[in-house]
């Protein structure tokens, strides 16, 4: 008989030795299982940092976020309830919550039923949510703009790209992330850092409570606040000004460099660009005619029209050429193949060559830049013009701090030497250039900096959009000043001539009494219809808070349209005020875009 | 008389049985405990008075008169035969199965202590002087009756598990004078049974067939005949074949095979019938049952098998992959086990058993507890005290002068064995889910209760082993 108690021992030995060695392989051997259970009961939840605000420049919220909600599900947690109901609630169709449980039906995991509940909606839902279990809310912060404007400035959010995601471990799959203007430059500024929470969760998603009493908890830190350079009712009435028009403001603080408006137009309402509501409207405004998301003060290259003859004024000036006092009798001007004409003739001196914007005049002073003898040739003479133009950061990327910053046109000599061939064009071949016409292409950008030298008489700061940033700064290139190649002493008799342009020149609609304005004129030709009208001012002259280039497409002489816009820009950012209300009222409602 | 029951209690056991019920305790309060303070409301709180209960009223067993347990033992068995049958009736039904008497606040599950009073028939039974199990095909039967009676009546409630623990009782039938081969032969045909899950009936059956001749040529000695029936087969089955390729006809390589095996078979059957060479007769015979029974598990499975049981066993195999679904428990109790690690996450710090990853956490799935906080050594520890407990009964039983307290610890070592291994390899997925408790650790008064008595009646028989003859 102890054969069999022996039998019966060994089938109970055999027993516990095979459970030992399985308990041994899944305890101590394998690892998988131990990840299993982390990924089963750990829930990491990133906690998203408020993102920060943007105030103007006189402390004005103009980007702001606002609380929305996610209505999520976890599937296996549910109990039945009355579904016609339900959807009423939610507002969303039998058909996408059914089509949500039949492909998660298991899932512990929380699914999204429905994204961006805005606070009314979730108040609503909310206070019926009890009655089904398994549904819960998730609150989500997106962005508001309190005033519907500076669109293109501001930027947008949307859900990151798969390349942002490579490049930048910051984000995952469903991030926001910044996507043009602001947003998008300091996006690193604005976003803050990520916290995370570690929760223990039950079988059914449930949260027990923190994992290890918070220490794996990491604080989200908010992003920073900017305080941006815009004065948004200034952004306000130049957006207001130019509905119904093609074209830009731009205006900046001479001194600082700092752009107080930046209107591109036609532009759109940025709450339109908000969350979910983005993908459906940036496809219907990205293709709206005229191009809404164009950001034409960074974008457009314009030719400057007569706004370009200060500068040539300027050179002349500084090569000795001319003087203040210098005379030319002209009657037009004889370009061998053609004459420049010119509604003033006579006896020209050089204020009146602004003032009244003589085209001869400054066909004359093109004449003596390029024809030069202390030159070899008149490309050489060409291409030291060329570096005195560049010097006023015309044609050149002037390093804003905004994005798709184009540089604009302005041929070196090699262009003209390929196109006529070298020693075969003189400067009657590039007469145009004496105008602001031809082969030139400026940014209202450029042109705006460009007003803001002959503010400053002779230098700039780097325009740039953010004034501030938390408590670190900006950076230290928006402070530093930049040199045009013209010395100060000159650009007094400039100024003189453009105070007369609005007292008593071309540019009389934009004279405001007592602002002391200074301006210019400027019409550009344009091959493809009507001329562009175009100003360019600052004031006041001796002490100039802000200088303003204004370009509307196809309106004709700039004297009509684009001198009172940029008055009344003045007007408003220096006095607050209005004084000419029957102006405000014709230029706001004028339909300019009806005859493109 | 009281000081000397308690001198010859024995200690070892006592002392087993007392650790078995501590752990038990801890874990389920473990697995239980919700934060908050200690509360009687509780499951472990509920736990702990029905123990509290227990050890008071096994006190009482210790004291009861030792020759009254074999002369009651009919009318136990009797008495619990009726409540098996009246809990069809009135029973509570839950979970699929009606098993439950619900007496107030109390339930009670007939069922559970349906195996002891079987150990105590069967001791009863087959402890006359002089019963032959094998000689006496009266005996046989009844023996088989009185072990295979409650079993049925419990499959009629709807709990299989339960009713799958009285195959248990083939040890105690084994220790009794079954035949060891009687044992081969079972463990063979559940060999056969799952092989079919894993290689296809041609190879299952050439391995069967090799396998046979093997041990016929072994046992008989007979190599010539051996040889002869391996060429018969392979001469068959060529001719079946050649029948198939010539005629092109579409049938199975395993019904060629089969019938080859058959006509061997049987010829071989008739030569020796009734010619006193019984291993010649039976084992062609076991061929033919376990080639046929390969043909009826698609049957036993798809027909008997009820759809809950089908999903178990295909999980257990690797068949059905349901994560989610009923593969889940086995799943999320293996994962429960395997992040324990070596020396566990320690008491009360488990997580997947507290958040209630694993289902039936402090009933059948208890053994997840220990294994996420106590460890490979807190598994391998049960395992190995219950292996120390099971020896303990056995070599108690067998210093028995009486064969009936002998039987009786047979049986409980068996059934003992039986809830234990199947519980345990359940919950590491080495056998499909058949819910039954892990004895004196699963939650569950009924369970503790019967098993305990169980313990204790065995104990107070060996106390008196000396004064105890029949």
């Amino acid at each position: 008989m102890k054969t069999k108690r022996f039998i019966i021992s060994f089938i109970f030995s055999i027993s516990a030795l095979v459970f030992i060695a399985k308990l041994f392989y899944i305890q101590v051997i394998d690892d998988s299982f131990k990840l299993s259970a982390e990924n089963n009961t750990l829930r990491h939840v990133t906690i998203y940092p408020s993102r920060g605000f943007v105030f103007d420049r006189t402390g004005k919220i103009i980007v702001a976020n606002q609380s929305t909600y996610d209505l999520k599900v976890v599937p296996r947690s549910i109990e039945a309830f009355d579904t016609v109901t339900f959807c009423n609630l939610i507002g969303i169709s039998k058909k996408d919550l059914v089509s949500v449980f039949k492909k998660k039906k298991y899932s512990y995991k929380p699914v999204i039923l429905k994204k961006q509940i805005n606070g009314e909606e979730y108040a609503r839902i909310a206070e019926n949510l009890y009655k089904y279990p398994g549904f819960y809310t998730e609150k989500r912060s997106l962005r508001t703009y309190p005033f519907p404007v500076a669109a293109n400035v501001l930027g947008y959010l949307g859900e990151v790209n798969v390349d942002e995601l490579k490049n930048d471990t910051y984000y995952q799959s469903g991030d926001y992330v910044g996507k043009s203007g602001i947003e998008k430059v300091y996006e690193t500024d604005l976003r803050g850092d990520k916290g995370t929470e570690v929760f223990m969760v039950d079988v059914l998603g449930r949260v027990q409570g923190p994992y290890k009493k918070g220490s794996y908890n990491k604080q989200a830190l908010a992003g920073k606040n900017i305080v941006s350079s815009l004065d948004i009712e200034l952004q306000k009435l130049g957006e207001f000004l130019m509905q119904n028009k093609i074209g830009s403001i731009v205006a900046i603080e001479p001194l600082t460099g700092e752009i107080l408006a930046m209107v591109t137009s036609p532009t759109y309402d940025p709450n339109l660009f908000i969350g979910k509501k983005l993908a459906e409207n940036y496809r219907k405004i990205e293709y709206q005619k005229n191009k809404p998301l164009f950001n034409r003060t960074l974008r457009s290259m314009y030719p400057p029209g007569s706004t370009f003859k200060p500068i040539n004024a300027l050179i002349a000036l500084q090569k000795g050429l001319i003087t203040d006092r210098t005379v030319f009798v002209l009657n037009g001007y004889d370009a061998g193949t053609h004459i420049v004409k010119d509604h003033v003739s006579g006896a020209v001196s050089f204020k009146k060559s602004i003032q009244m914007s003589s085209n001869a005049y400054y066909c004359t002073v093109l004449k003596l830049i390029i024809s030069d003898k202390r030159f070899e040739n008149y490309a050489n003479a060409y291409e030291d013009w060329r570096t005195y133009v560049k010097s006023f950061g015309l044609a050149t990327k002037l390093g804003t701090d905004l994005d798709f910053e184009k540089q604009g046109i302005l041929y070196s000599h090699k262009y003209y030497d390929r196109y006529y061939g070298k020693g075969h064009w003189n400067y009657n071949t590039i007469i145009s250039l004496a105008i602001g016409q031809g082969e030139l292409g400026f940014t209202p950008l450029q042109t705006a900096n460009m007003t803001a030298i002959i503010a400053n008489k002779g230098w700039y700061i780097i325009p740039h959009i953010v004034k501030d940033i938390g408590a670190a700064g900006i950076d230290k290139k928006y402070k530093e000043k930049h040199y045009s190649k013209v010395n100060e002493k000159y650009y007094q008799p400039v100024k003189d001539a453009m105070e007369a342009v609005v007292s008593g020149g071309t540019g009389m609609l934009a004279y405001v009494p007592g602002l002391d304005i200074c301006g210019k004129t400027g019409t550009a030709q344009n091959p493809h219809g009507k001329d562009h009208s175009v100003f360019i001012a600052f004031a006041p002259k001796d002490n100039p808070k802000i200088a303003v280039s204004v370009y509307v497409e196809n309106a004709g002489y700039g004297s009509t349209w684009a001198a009172p816009i940029a008055s009344m820009i003045i007007e408003k950012y220096l006095t607050d005020s209005i004084s000419r209300p029957w102006l405000l009222k014709r230029i706001s409602e004028a339909n300019l875009i009806k005859n493109k | 008389m009281k000081s000397k029951v308690i001198q010859k209690i024995d200690l070892i056991t006592l002392l087993l049985y007392f650790l078995l019920i501590t752990a038990g305790w801890m874990n389920i309060y473990s697995s239980s405990y919700d934060g908050s303070g200690f509360s009687f409301s509780s499951r472990y709180g509920k736990e702990l008075i029905m123990i509290l209960i227990n050890v008071l009223f096994l006190i009482g067993i210790l004291f009861l008169e030792v020759h009254i347990i074999p002369t009651v033992s009919y009318y136990i068995y009797g008495f619990i035969i009726l409540l098996l049958v009246l809990v069809l009736f009135i029973g509570d039904k839950t979970g699929g199965s009606r098993s439950w008497f619900i007496i107030g606040n109390f339930k009670l599950q007939p069922a559970e202590f349906a195996k002891l009073a079987t150990a105590l028939a069967l001791a009863k039974f087959a402890g006359r002087e002089g019963l032959k199990i094998m000689s006496n095909f009266r005996d046989l039967i009844i023996l088989l009756f009185i072990i295979a009676f409650p079993a049925f009546l419990i499959l009629l409630q709807g709990d299989a598990g339960s009713a799958l623990v009285f195959a248990s009782f083939i040890f105690v039938l084994y220790r009794q004078g079954l035949p060891f081969y009687i044992l081969v032969i079972i463990f063979i045909e559940i060999l056969v049974f799952i092989s079919v899950f894993f290689i296809s009936l041609n190879t299952l059956f050439i391995i069967l067939i090799i396998g046979i001749l093997l041990i016929y040529r072994i046992l008989t000695g007979n190599k010539r005949e051996t040889r002869l029936a391996a060429l018969l087969i392979i001469g068959l089955s060529m001719i079946g074949f050649m029948y198939i390729i010539f005629f092109r006809k579409n049938i199975p390589v395993n019904i060629i095979l089969l019938i080859s095996v058959s006509i061997v078979s049987v010829i071989k059957m008739i030569r020796v019938f009734n010619k006193g060479k019984l291993l010649q007769f039976i084992i062609p015979l076991l061929l033919l049952f376990y080639i046929g029974s390969a043909y009826s598990v698609d049957y036993v499975f798809n027909n008997v098998l009820k759809e809950h049981q089908q999903t178990r066993i295909n999980v257990l195999f690797g068949i059905e992959k349901d994560i989610t679904g009923v593969g889940y428990n086995v799943h999320q109790s293996e994962i429960a086990i395997g992040s324990g690690g070596f020396s566990g996450k320690g008491y009360l710090k488990g997580t997947q058993t507290k958040f209630n990853f694993v289902p039936e956490q402090d009933t059948d799935f208890i053994f997840c507890t220990v294994g996420e906080e106590w460890g490979f050594i807190g598994t391998s520890g049960v395992i190995i005290i219950f292996t120390i407990l099971l020896f303990r009964i056995l070599k108690i039983a067998e210093r028995q002068k009486s064969v009936y307290t002998r039987i009786f610890g047979y049986s409980l070592a068996s059934v003992l064995f039986f809830h234990y291994a199947v519980n345990v390899a359940m919950t590491i997925g080495l056998a499909p889910v058949i819910g039954i408790p892990l004895p004196f650790f699963s939650y569950g008064g009924s369970s503790l209760f019967a098993f305990s008595l169980f313990l204790f009646v065995f104990l107070r028989l060996d106390a008196e082993r000396n004064t105890l003859f029949s």
